[in-house]
C-alpha cells in the first residue's frame, strides 16, 4: 500500500500529473478577482474567505476525473482490482495519494493568495486551517464521483457537477469557520468540528461507495 | 492446485458472447483459446480474471495451502491488451511498484526486478522511462511483471502482439518454465505458442443473438 502511494505521488509531479495544473488554476481564479472587483481593499478583505475557498473547491474539483481514469486507460486499474488487498483500503490510499498531491499545495498556496485578497493574519490562519482540514472531503466525495465516471471517456465536467452538491456542505462550513475567526460574536469551534466531522464521515462513505462503484464499473 | 470453470456464459450489452463453457486445468496444465476476432476470447479471459461478471456459472480456485473463501483472481496474473505501466515512470519503478503491491501467492517467488527485465531479454534498460520504449520492448516488460510476483495462474490476451520472433521464443520459454513449475496457463492468441499438450478451446462467438440464457 505505501508502494501505492509513493507511486501515485510520483504520477502527480512528473510529467501529465495535475499536482501543478490545480494549483495554478487556484492561482488564477484567486489573482483575477482583485482586479475585477477593484482596489476597495475593505471590500476584498471581507469576500477574502469566501473566494479563497471558492477558488480551492473549484480547482480540486478540476484534477478528480483522472483520479482512476488514468490508471483505466493503461490497465493498471484490473490489477488493482484483483488484488486481496479490500478495494477499500486501495481507494483510500489512492485518495490520500491524490490529496497529497493535489489537496496539499493549494493549502500551502492558501496564505499568498490570502495577501491579494488584503486578508488579516488571523484570516489567513483560519483559511487555511479550514482548507487543511475539509480539502480531504472534497477528495473523498469526489473519488466516489471518478469511480462513477471512470468509463466515460469525457467524465471530467460531469464528475464536477456529480460532485458539486455534495461539496457544498464543507464550502459552506468551511467559509462560516474562517468568518467566525475574524468576526467576533459567531464561534469558530462549531462550524469548524462539523467540518472535521464531514471530512471523517466522507473518509469512511467516499472510499466504500468508490469501490462499490468501480467493482460494478467493469467493462 | 486447480482452476475450474462451470458452465460459464457472458453477455456484452444484449449479446450472449458464449455459454456452456466449462473447463478444468490442473497444476502444470495450459489452455488456449482460439477463434477469430470478436469470438469472446478476450470476454472469457476477463470472465476468469474476475473483472466481468459471468450471466451464469462460475469460477473456482482449489489448492491445499490456500483458504476456500479467496476469490479466484487473486491467484492470477492478467495480462490484457494494456500492458498495466506507467509511461511516465522508469521501467524499474514500475516492475518494483508492482512487486510490492502484487506480492508473492503462497507457495512461490518472485525474481527480483533486475533478474526479470533480463529473462526478457531487456536488463540494461530498466532506467529507462517506460514511456520510451518501443511497443515490442514495452510489451516485453508488460510480461516481466509476470515474474516479479508469483501467481500459480497466468491469464493472458495475446501476449505475443508486436513481438519480434525472438521475442516469441523467449516468452515461450518462459511459459513453459512456468508450467513445469506447477503453474496453470489460459491464454488467447492467434500464433501458435509452441506448447506441447496444451488443451484448445475453440470460441465460436456469438453463441445466440438476444436468447435468453436460462
Amino acid at each position: 500500500m505505501t508502494a501505492l502511494l509513493l507511486r501515485d505521488l510520483k504520477l502527480s509531479v512528473r510529467a501529465g500529473g495535475g499536482a501543478l495544473i490545480g494549483v495554478l488554476f487556484f492561482m488564477t481564479v484567486v489573482a483575477v478577482i482583485p482586479f475585477g472587483v477593484g482596489p476597495d481593499l475593505n471590500l476584498l478583505a471581507r469576500i477574502g474567505p469566501a473566494i479563497v475557498w471558492i477558488g480551492a473547491l473549484l480547482s480540486a474539483l478540476l484534477g478528480l476525473d483522472r483520479m482512476f481514469q488514468t490508471d483505466r486507460e493503461d490497465g493498471s486499474l484490473d490489477l488493482l482490482l484483483m488484488q486481496e488487498h479490500p478495494l477499500v483500503l486501495t481507494v483510500l490510499v489512492k485518495c490520500l495519494a491524490h490529496w497529497l498531491g493535489n489537496g496539499l499545495p493549494l493549502v500551502i498556496a492558501s496564505p499568498l493568495l490570502g495577501l491579494f485578497m488584503n486578508m488579516s493574519e488571523v484570516a489567513i490562519g483560519a483559511t487555511m486551517l479550514t482548507l487543511l482540514v475539509g480539502t480531504p472531503a472534497l477528495t473523498f466525495i469526489g473519488a466516489v464521483g471518478a469511480a462513477v465516471a471512470v468509463t466515460l471517456p469525457r467524465g471530467g465536467l460531469l464528475v464536477s457537477i456529480l460532485v458539486l452538491p455534495l461539496a457544498i456542505p464543507v464550502l459552506i462550513f468551511g467559509v462560516s469557520a474562517a468568518y467566525a475567526a475574524v468576526e467576533d460574536p459567531a464561534p469558530f469551534m462549531p462550524p469548524f468540528l462539523i467540518l472535521v466531522a464531514i471530512t471523517m464521515f466522507f473518509a469512511v462513505l467516499g472510499p466504500l461507495g468508490a469501490a462499490l462503484a468501480l467493482r460494478t464499473a467493469s467493462d | 492446485m486447480r482452476l475450474e470453470a462451470e458452465n460459464l456464459s457472458a453477455r456484452r450489452g444484449e449479446d450472449l458472447i458464449f455459454r456452456n463453457v466449462s473447463f478444468v486445468l490442473q497444476a502444470g496444465e495450459s489452455l488456449v483459446l482460439t477463434g477469430r476476432n470478436g469470438s469472446g476470447k478476450s470476454t472469457l479471459l476477463r470472465v476468469v480474471a474476475g473483472l466481468l461478471r459471468p450471466e451464469v456459472g462460475r469460477v473456482r480456485w482449489h489448492s491445499d495451502t490456500s483458504d476456500s473463501g479467496m476469490r479466484p483472481s487473486e491467484a492470477c496474473h492478467y495480462l490484457g491488451h494494456r500492458n498495466a505501466m506507467k509511461a511516465e515512470l522508469t521501467v524499474s519503478e514500475n516492475l518494483s511498484f508492482w512487486k510490492t503491491f502484487l506480492g508473492d501467492f503462497h507457495g512461490g517467488h518472485g525474481l527480483t526486478v533486475g533478474e526479470a527485465a533480463e529473462a526478457v531479454g531487456l536488463g540494461d534498460i530498466t532506467h529507462l522511462p517506460f514511456g520510451y520504449l518501443s511497443a515490442g520492448q514495452q510489451r516485453r516488460m508488460a510480461f516481466a511483471k509476470l515474474l516479479v510476483a508469483y501467481r500459480p495462474v497466468w491469464i493472458l490476451d495475446e501476449p505475443t502482439a508486436a513481438l519480434d520472433v525472438n521475442a516469441e521464443s523467449v516468452f515461450t520459454s518462459l511459459i513453459k518454465q512456468h508450467l513445469t513449475g506447477g503453474g496453470i496457463l489460459l491464454a488467447a492468441t492467434h500464433q501458435p505458442l509452441g506448447l506441447e499438450n496444451a488443451k484448445e478451446l475453440r470460441m465460436q462467438g456469438f453463441a445466440g443473438v438476444a436468447e435468453e440464457v436460462w
